[in-house]
Formats: structure tokens, C-alpha cells, sequence
């Protein structure tokens, strides 16, 4: 509904080229508007490229005047997080053990889950699901402590797998939603035809349903790459030091009180830890729209 | 694929129950028994590890008489309040703009957006960057030759919540946004052409036709700005951890702080109850318009 009104783009006959007072007042406030949202980026990419003396100079909106990439690869590879000091790349490589293995787990479930809502209801079933979505609004601050205990006692705390697992569970509301809309919208006769000619739950899966929503399936990777990627309130809780995410290591590393501040470090470490999911958004375009759409008016 | 029809009833559609496995682990132990758990040791004097020592409502007491506490909440309340409305008008009249027919909206819908895209930590070190007083905007101003010029909201401890709001703003709206845009591309163009013809001045149309159409988007809005706002912890951390002093503390850090480095388990979990709890104050009128009426809504 919401995502297919936006696909269709604006309607009606091209815009004419005409500058009136109107006009010019709508594209000077959005003009003015995007150099609000445009500015950090700005911001981040010049300080990331210029050395220490020229940002003790001044003007963080200045261009660097002698392009420096020296920043970057500090922050990559030297940066120092307590007494570690072999930079960002161990929390990048952290994050990428983190989310692979997180994107397989809570998207398999949630479309395996999805499909059972929508085809293969049984008593109680949407009873579950209500509460799953009711779920999704709970303050993760009450149920960070018994995690933390079922961890501990299938001793997972403090491992990649421990929260592989919780990104699975809290993933699992808006992806479940998601794929259970949208095998509801398939065609139902596409699932009786395949009945009758006796395919069971599985067959109907994967020789049906598997080929016919690799759109969805996308929309999910992108909903769940941001969000595991960004995630910090897990990451700190159920991983120790040594397998901290990126976006915690990168706190620390900008956050620490020892040591001279070096800004250019800082900022090219936080482009380094912002450029993935940046990535994902200006690759996938309209179906991050689509995606967040499709959890948002519905969720 | 009615269960209830067919014999054997529990080995009935054996299958779609084992799939439903996951999903019946997650809402029963962790949504429904987490929480419930939560809440019961809220009434216990819990403090390095949890304890069944019940203390009937005294770490409620103690919460509501502790000054960090009502810091975190003023903080909240004050974020909560400007963040709802400069969203909602900053994320409606973005949408409005966009759907004036114009050329370069993909663009900038782009430049719009692409903040959703980035962490809170993100945010956080780019706005705190920023609004740095000795190499930031106020520098560059006083450079200028404003030299009594002075914003520094994160060294501010009466103003450092605004410097959080226009960081958070910087990275929600643009959600927003496209949630209000779906929801004008939702409106019949014969309205629009309606009130054209019936000589109804363009705003005048917005406020008094197009707005109170949109209700359901607005308050599907106003759900998701509030539920954002009360998990408010990420941004808070890397923009200010919490300083100068306490003045930038907020609800969801206090629980975080209590549970794993002030060991004061109890402190924690009722600091966490009232959390749920005011999310259902603001749920269960919304679920009770959306839901309440119509079946299968």
C-alpha cells in the first residue's frame, strides 16, 4: 500500500518550467533544508582528510588544504581502544562475524515463520504472532537481564553467538511481519494447486514460496544489515572487549579520555564504521524506502 | 488448513508448529517470561545478583526520591517534547515540499534519508564534532568576527538536551518523512482537484482537508517517534555520556548504568518497569483507536 504509492513516484504531467515567487521560495527552503542534513557528512569527510595542525587552525568547514590520508589508515589499522592498539579493523571484522551469521539465523526463521502464519495457521498461531508484534514495543531494558542469564547458563555470554542469537529473537517481530504479509499477498491458488498435487510443507517452501520472494528476502537483508550494524545497546551488553562490535569499539576509541585527541582519526573512524551501512543505502535505493516503509506504517 | 476440523489434533499441520518453534521460544520466554521477570525482581532488594528477597515497592521509592533519576525523566521529557513536534512539523512539511511535483525529488529524498541510515554512535560523534567549541561552529562564527558569539550546548549543562535534539532530529526526520510522503501519495488527486476548483488556497488545503485525512499516518508517526524516543541511549552515550555532571542522563542509561556497573540490580529493574510501564500509557490508547472499533483491523 504505502511502499507501492511511493514506487509510483509523483503523478501527473512533468513540473513546467516556470519560476515563480512560489517556486523559488519551495526549492530555497529545501535547498537551505538539505545543507542542514548534508552538513556533518561534509563535515566528517574534510576533518577526516587533513592533519592535525590545519584542524588546530580552525574552521572545520574549511576544504583541507593538503589532502592527508594518513587519518584513515591510523584509524583502520593503529587506533587504540585501552591497551589494543590494532585499530578499528578488529571491530569491523567483529561486526562482519557478527552479521553474517545473524542475517542467515533471524531471516531463515522469521520466513520460515512467516510462511507458517500465512499458509499453515493452527490453533494459537495468531495469538503468537499478536504477542510477537506487542513484543516489538517493549523497552529492550526489561528483558536485558534474563538474556543475560539464559546466556549464561547455555554459555553463550559474552560470545559472537550469544549475540547472534539475541539479534535473531529481536529481529524477529518486524521480519515475521514483514515475510507474513507478504506470502498473505500471494495468490492463494498457487498454494492449492500445489496441495493438491501433494507437495507438503517443505516442498510448497522451497519450490514455491523460496523462488517467488526474492524481492522480500531483499528488503529484509537491507532492513537487517542497518540494523544489526548500528546496533550499540547489544553489542555492549553481550560481548566482551575482545569481540566488541564496530560501532563500540569506535566509542571508545572517540570517547576515551586518555591521550591527545586527534579529530581527523576520530572522524575517519566514524565514516569507517557509517560507510556500511551508507553503502547499503545508496545501493538499494527505493527498497530501503520500501523496507523501512513497509516496518514502519505497518508495524 | 484448519486444525480444529481433523483428527489428532496435536500432530495436525505437525510441521507449520515446528516452524513456529522459534517464534513460540521468543514470545513466550523472552518477551512474556523476560519481562515478567524483570518486573517481579523490581520488587526485590536484588543488588549484585538477583535475589527472590521481596521489599514490597521500596526501590520505587527509592527511584522516584533519587535526583538522577528525576534528571533522566525532566531530560526525557523536555527531548521527548521537542523532538515529537519538531519531527512531526519538520518530517510533514519536508513530505509536503516533496509532493509539490518538483524536479530532483529522488535527490532530495536522498540527502533527506540517508542520516536514518547511520548509527546513533554515528550521530553522536558527528554531532559532537560539530558543535566542538574550540574547532567547531562556534569557532568558525567567532572567526567571523562575532566574537561574543557562544553555543556550546554540550558543555551546557542547561542546554546540552537541545544539542542532543538537533543531532537526533538530524537522523529521525528524514524517517519521518517518507512515512508522511507515503501517506500524501495516498490522497486522491481528485481532492486536490476539488478544492482547486472550489478556489481553496493551497495551504488552507493542507490544514484543513489533507491533514485531518492523514490522521492514521500521524499518529502512526506519533507511535513511532514516541517508542524511538523512549529507548533514547545510544546518542546520549557517544554525544555526552551522560555529562556535563548528570545533565544530559536519560531513563534508558540509568537502567543500563544500575544493572552492569553500579551493581544495584534492583535499582535497575524498576528503573526498566517504569519504562514498560509508560510505553503502555502511550500504547494502549493508540492500539484502542487503531483496534478498538473494527474487527481484523
Amino acid at each position: 500500500m504505502a511502499d507501492a504509492a511511493l514506487q509510483d513516484g509523483p503523478r501527473g504531467p512533468k513540473p513546467k518550467k516556470s519560476f515563480s515567487r512560489a517556486n523559488i521560495f519551495l526549492y530555497g527552503t529545501l535547498l537551505l533544508v538539505s545543507i542542514y542534513y548534508l552538513l556533518p557528512l561534509y563535515v566528517m569527510i574534510v576533518t577526516s582528510l587533513k592533519g592535525m595542525p590545519e584542524i588546530r587552525m580552525g574552521n572545520v568547514f574549511g576544504p583541507p588544504m593538503e589532502i592527508t590520508f594518513e587519518p584513515w589508515v591510523k584509524a583502520w589499522s593503529e587506533a587504540c581502544t585501552g591497551i589494543n592498539c590494532d585499530g578499528l579493523q578488529r571491530g569491523f571484522w567483529n561486526s562482519v562475524n557478527i552479521l553474517i551469521p545473524s542475517l542467515i539465523l533471524s531471516i531463515s526463521i522469521a520466513s520460515v515463520n512467516g510462511y507458517a502464519l500465512a499458509n499453515w495457521r493452527f490453533k494459537g498461531s495468531e495469538t503468537f504472532f499478536t504477542i510477537l508484534i506487542i513484543g516489538a514495543f517493549i523497552p529492550y531494558q526489561t528483558m536485558i537481564y534474563p538474556i543475560v542469564i539464559i546466556l549464561r547458563e547455555i554459555g553463550l555470554m559474552g560470545s559472537l553467538g550469544g549475540l547472534v542469537l539475541v539479534h535473531a529473537v529481536f529481529g524477529m517481530p518486524i521480519l515475521t511481519l514483514l515475510f507474513r504479509n507478504y506470502f498473505t499477498s500471494l495468490p492463494e491458488e498457487l498454494f492449492k494447486a500445489a496441495r493438491v498435487d501433494g507437495a507438503g510443507f517443505w516442498g510448497i517452501y522451497f519450490r514455491i514460496m523460496l523462488p517467488m520472494s526474492l524481492p522480500i528476502f531483499v528488503v529484509a537483508i537491507i532492513l537487517q544489515v542497518t540494523g544489526i550494524w548500528n546496533d550499540f545497546l547489544f553489542g555492549v551488553i553481550y560481548t566482551r572487549p575482545a569481540t566488541y562490535p564496530m560501532t563500540v569499539q569506535l566509542n571508545n576509541i572517540v570517547n576515551s579520555v586518555q591521550g591527545v585527541r586527534e579529530y581527523n582519526v576520530n572522524m575517519a573512524a566514524t565514516l569507517l564504521t557509517g560507510i556500511v551501512p551508507l553503502v547499503i543505502y545508496f545501493a538499494s535505493g527505493k527498497l530501503f524506502v520500501r523496507g523501512i516503509a513497509a516496518g514502519a506504517v505497518k508495524g | 488448513m484448519d486444525a480444529a476440523k481433523r483428527p489428532n489434533k496435536l500432530f495436525r499441520n505437525l510441521n507449520s508448529k515446528i516452524a513456529s518453534i522459534p517464534m513460540i521460544l521468543t514470545v513466550l520466554v523472552v518477551f512474556v517470561g523476560g519481562t515478567t521477570w524483570t518486573v517481579v525482581h523490581s520488587f526485590t532488594n536484588s543488588r549484585l545478583l538477583p535475589r527472590l528477597d521481596f521489599v514490597g515497592l521500596d526501590q520505587y521509592e527509592r527511584l522516584w526520591s533519587s535526583s538522577r533519576w528525576m534528571i533522566s525523566i525532566q531530560n526525557l521529557a523536555i527531548y521527548g517534547i521537542c523532538s515529537l513536534i519538531l519531527t512531526l512539523v519538520i518530517g510533514f512539511a519536508l513530505a509536503a515540499c516533496l509532493d509539490r511535483k518538483i524536479r530532483g525529488e529522488a535527490v532530495f529524498r536522498t540527502i533527506f534519508l540517508y542520516p536514518f541510515a547511520l548509527s546513533f554512535v554515528v550521530t553522536g560523534l558527528a554531532w559532537q564534532w560539530i558543535l566542538n567549541p574550540d574547532f567547531g561552529m562556534q569557532s568558525v562564527i567567532r572567526d567571523f568576527g562575532w566574537t561574543s558569539f557562544a553555543f556550546d550546548p554540550l558543555n551546557n549543562p542547561d542546554i546540552v538536551m537541545y544539542g542532543i535534539l538537533i543531532a537526533g532530529i538530524w537522523q529521525g526526520s528524514g524517517f519521518i518523512m517518507v512515512v508522511m510522503l507515503a501517506g500524501l501519495r495516498g490522497i486522491d488527486e481528485d481532492i486536490w482537484k476539488a478544492a482547486r476548483v472550489d478556489g481553496i488556497p493551497t495551504w488552507k488545503t493542507y490544514v484543513v482537508i489533507i491533514i485531518p485525512m492523514m490522521r492514521p499516518i500521524f499518529v502512526t508517526a506519533l507511535v513511532l517517534i514516541a517508542s524511538g524516543i523512549i529507548k533514547l541511549y545510544d546518542l546520549v552515550v557517544a554525544q555526552t555520556n551522560g555529562g556535563p555532571g548528570l545533565a544530559s542522563e536519560v531513563p534508558a542509561k540509568y537502567v543500563i548504568n544500575y544493572m552492569f556497573q553500579a551493581q544495584n540490580l534492583g535499582q535497575g529493574f524498576a528503573a526498566s518497569t517504569m519504562m514498560l510501564v509508560s510505553v503502555i500509557i502511550i500504547l494502549i490508547p493508540w492500539a484502542y483507536l487503531e483496534f478498538g472499533g473494527k474487527k481484523n483491523g
